[in-house]
């Protein structure tokens, strides 16, 4: 059995852009600015990162193509670059290939950069085009939001609760991001709203109102990864580690076959045990300090919870009112205000997520600090909840 | 002497949509107030995903209700509003109902005659096999004319054969007379039509009574034989008159659903014929007469077998499922007559790979899925390899049919991002009853009707336009199945 990646990988920089409707920048200007911020974090010189990983998912309405757009931005000269794309999971790949290069002893710095630009589309929301040739003659050209909706109406199905109900708990689920949110300045949504204006908002896909959809936005993070012994000769005291890094797409059997109920993410399941396996995790609810996950929608934080295994199956509701995900509640989710109010520019987002993890683990997330967080998790999701690519990370301190 | 041809099967189909003239007459009462005098019943009106193809289908899925489809090889396609001016469009309803190779085919257009023209010829050419006559008209009118209180859009479709007959054809007979009563010139969406009294006493009462005569010359019998007179005709009472000139009784005149549907041009004599059929009892006589550009008669005699016939929609089941429309912007949007700001999403480039749509032609136009010859597991699309997580058995999928089975409803949602000219655009996954599961947008559904576990009912349609190159693809949606609905 493989021995995996625990603790072979440490976090040496992290760098994020502000986040939000960055009218006056390029998607150049954000890379620079997640980078300028990880590379002085980091303490080394630009010259020392030996392999890139850029992901980018939208890239015909902003940079284009390749690795190429962070060679050039970046002038990093004449190294191995890899572009990624996996849908909204493009940010935790960047990180994965990066890591794996460190871990395989391939290169000693390596870096990893998502960045998305997608306020020049002239409209809300993500782009809308071809998803292929075939694709095209069957599918029906739904949107992201409509797609995740219809978590909402299987799982009232299946666990029998009131479509009122889950509302208000998806509800809840917005109302705690938007407070965590108020207090990160690198966060584009940075207003409390009350619940009242939430569950009353304008329809986007039924049940989803406008406050159950997470922002789309502008933005880059950047993480520099080596070894922890290179980490401790760069003068890092406090090291932080990556102690999980699990990736699980669906095979096609959640939307074609009947075995699954779209009430949950399959994919899910299996990438949070096999982290918690990797990690050496053995009771989630209890050892896991904080929580980032894809709160694409609200209504996919709810059933992700239970798909970590944090909430017991048909429990989401229930914790989720009890305020058990709210900043001061057991597992705080979403502390920097996630998709939800931080932001979704695509690529970006897995790093961002990591981001907080390793601001929180180090004591410097300022207002939003919780008091000694030991283990953060990441869930980074890209697709849709019948089809769609997983990955789940745990980041904690090295010792 | 062989058994006679005659008509083996029938089947029709309506939009669902009905608008109400009251509310075509309220849009334009500004400008026309007269239009208040035609502003009663309702008519007809394609979904915005709907043409004369996709109504041709569904007819013809109506009239194959039951019947071994490998037997039909031929179809003939009547409408004056082909979807394709050089593309079979009988070929597209062909791949749809999934008829087999070897199938003869032709489009006939070009006056409201064609779906008795296409009939006859029907009648005329079909040997040993059957043949499937289907017409279908989506007549776009100007807006505040009096086309557009008149037209509705349907479709009907017929079987034709020497096996089965419910209705033996006795004769036909055609005149033909270039009569310009209107006309639709190349490139026009709409009708020019001439003064209707002119057209009155010069067409339906010269032409009609001209080519009646010429068929009852040939076939002998008279007036007083025939128990349906189906003739379509807007102008109220000429064919009560033209009965009366032979001597037909008068309430032997078929109703020409002025009241429920409309005019539905090419298609209507036939949708007409497939009411008389639904009415009549063997040994009645049936006399179709259809005016344009001359005119087509036929008469027909209803056989023992018509009333042994399988149960199916029909001429009554159309007009039933109806749903009155009552906004006339909506209707005004779906025929282009208008342009809405759908936004920057309706932009889309919807271009085709024909060449991947001929590759995946039974999948996508037929809707032909697998089903696993190692674990049974029925799947949609048809791959590689199977999609049973506990099977992934390699190239062991035979075809298998999904646009008749039964599926239920297993999750929705109604968007109101996504670009769809009905808005909110619902889809979801749906469960097939025989096994399979297909993520598909819904069609004809209202706010309300969805629910886990609805039933519902395939139906091919246009799944989208590229109006930059000017194709429209097909593909098959769900919609809540009604009259399951009521069976349990």
């Amino acid at each position: 059995m493989a021995r995996g990646i625990r603790d072979k990988v440490a976090i040496v920089g992290m760098g994020c852009s502000k986040f939000g409707e960055r009218w006056e920048s390029t998607a150049e200007d954000l890379m620079v600015e997640a980078f300028n911020e990880a590379l002085e974090d980091a303490g080394i010189e630009k010259n020392q990162i030996e392999a890139a990983w850029f992901g980018t998912a939208f890239d015909k309405v902003h940079v284009g193509a390749s690795a190429l757009p962070l060679a050039t931005t970046l002038r990093l000269s004449n190294i191995p670059i890899t572009r990624v794309e996996n849908m909204c999971a493009t940010g935790t790949e960047a990180l994965r290939g990066a890591t794996y290069a460190v871990a395989s002893g391939a290169c000693d710095i390596a870096m990893a950069l998502g960045v998305e630009k997608l306020k020049d589309t002239g409209y809300g929301g993500l782009p809308a085009g071809s998803r292929g040739t075939m694709t095209d003659l069957w599918v029906p050209n739904g949107s992201a939001p409509g797609n995740f909706a219809q978590l909402a109406t299987a799982y009232s199905a299946k666990h029998g609760v009131d479509a009122k109900d889950l509302k208000e708990a998806i509800g809840h689920v917005s109302w705690k991001s938007h407070q965590n949110g108020a207090k990160n300045e690198k966060a584009h949504l940075r207003k409390p709203v009350p619940m009242e204006t939430i569950l009353n908002a304008p329809m986007i896909a039924e049940p989803l109102g406008l406050f159950d959809c997470c922002g789309v936005s502008d933005g880059s993070a950047c993480a520099i990864v080596t070894t922890p012994e290179i980490a401790a000769t760069l003068g890092k005291h406090d090291i932080i580690s990556i102690k999980a890094l699990q990736l699980c797409l669906s095979d096609g059997s959640e939307s074609g076959f009947s075995n699954w109920d779209g009430s949950h993410f399959a994919t899910t399941r299996v990438a949070a045990k096999k982290a918690y396996e990797e990690a050496g995790v053995e009771n989630p609810r209890d050892e896991i300090s904080m929580i980032e996950v894809h709160d694409c929608f609200s209504v996919t934080e709810l059933v992700t919870m239970e798909d970590l295994y944090i909430s017991a199956e048909g429990e989401a509701v229930k914790d989720v009112m009890d305020g058990f995900y709210d900043a001061d509640g057991q597992v705080p989710c979403q502390i920097d205000g996630g998709l939800k109010c931080f932001g979704h520019p695509i690529g970006a987002s897995g790093l961002r997520m990591v981001y907080e993890m390793y601001q929180q683990l180090q004591g410097k997330a300022g207002e939003r600090q919780l008091a000694d967080p030991k283990l953060g998790l990441t869930h980074n999701l890209g697709g849709a909840p019948h089809s769609n690519v997983s990955s789940v990370s745990i980041i904690g301190r090295l010792n | 002497m062989t058994s006679p041809v005659g008509i083996t099967s029938f089947g029709a189909y309506v939009p669902r949509l009905r608008l109400a003239r009251e509310n075509i007459a309220k849009a334009h009462a500004w400008a026309m107030p007269n239009l208040r005098g035609l502003g009663k019943g309702e008519r007809s009106m394609c979904n915005w995903d709907e043409d004369s193809i996709t109504m041709a289908v569904e007819a013809a899925r109506d009239c194959l209700t039951e019947r071994d489809r490998a037997a039909v090889d031929g179809i003939y396609f009547a409408s004056t509003t082909l979807p394709f001016l050089d593309r079979q469009n009988a070929g597209v309803i062909g791949a749809a109902v999934n008829l087999e190779a070897g199938l003869s085919s032709l489009d006939i257009a070009g006056s409201q005659r064609a779906g008795t023209s296409a009939l006859i010829t029907a009648l005329k050419a079909t040997g040993d096999g059957e043949s499937l006559v289907v017409a279908s008209d989506a007549r776009k009118a100007k807006p505040a004319s009096t086309d557009e209180m008149h037209f509705g859009h349907g479709a009907a479709a017929l079987g034709v054969g020497s096996e089965g007959v419910i209705a033996k054809c006795l004769g036909a007979h055609t005149v033909t007379v270039d009569f310009v009563d209107h006309y639709r010139g190349e490139g026009e969406d709409f009708d020019y039509g001439w003064e209707e009294r002119w057209i009155r006493e010069e067409g339906y009462l010269k032409i009609v009574p001209q080519a009646v005569k010429g068929l009852m010359d040939k076939v002998g019998g008279s007036g007083d034989d025939i128990t349906h007179f189906v003739m379509p005709c807007t102008m109220r009472g000429i064919p009560q008159r033209v009965a009366k000139m032979f001597g037909i009784a008068d309430d032997a005149v078929v109703d020409n659903m002025a009241a429920t549907v409309g005019d539905t041009g090419a298609a209507h004599a036939l949708l007409m014929l497939v009411s008389a059929l639904e009415n009549a009892k063997a040994g009645d006589k049936i006399l179709v007469v259809n005016f344009g550009q001359g005119a087509d008669v036929i008469l027909l005699e209803a056989t023992e077998a018509l009333a042994g016939l399988p149960k199916r929609a029909g001429a009554a089941g159309a007009v039933a499922q109806g749903r009155t429309e009552t906004d006339y912007m909506k209707f005004a949007s779906f025929q282009n007559n208008v342009k809405l700001d759908f936004g920057m999403r309706a932009e889309t480039d919807n271009k085709t790979a024909l060449s991947m749509e001929y590759r995946k032609k039974d999948m996508v136009t037929g809707f032909v899925g697998g089903r696993c010859t190692k674990c049974g597991t029925v799947q949609y699309p048809r791959s590689r390899y199977c999609v049973n997580p506990n099977c992934q058995a390699f190239d062991s999928q035979e075809p298998h049919p999904f646009a008749d089975q039964p599926a239920t409803l297993m999750s929705f949602t109604a968007d109101w991002l996504s670009y769809n000219p009905s808005p909110p655009f619902f889809y979801g996954q749906v469960n097939f009853d025989d096994g399979g599961r297909v993520l598909m947008g819904f069609t004809d559904t209202d706010a309300g009707q969805l629910q886990v576990g609805t039933p519902l009912k395939m139906m091919f349609r246009i799944k989208d336009y590229d109006e930059l190159r000017g194709y429209r693809r097909y593909f098959w949606k769900a919609a809540p199945d009604l009259n399951a609905e009521k069976e349990t």
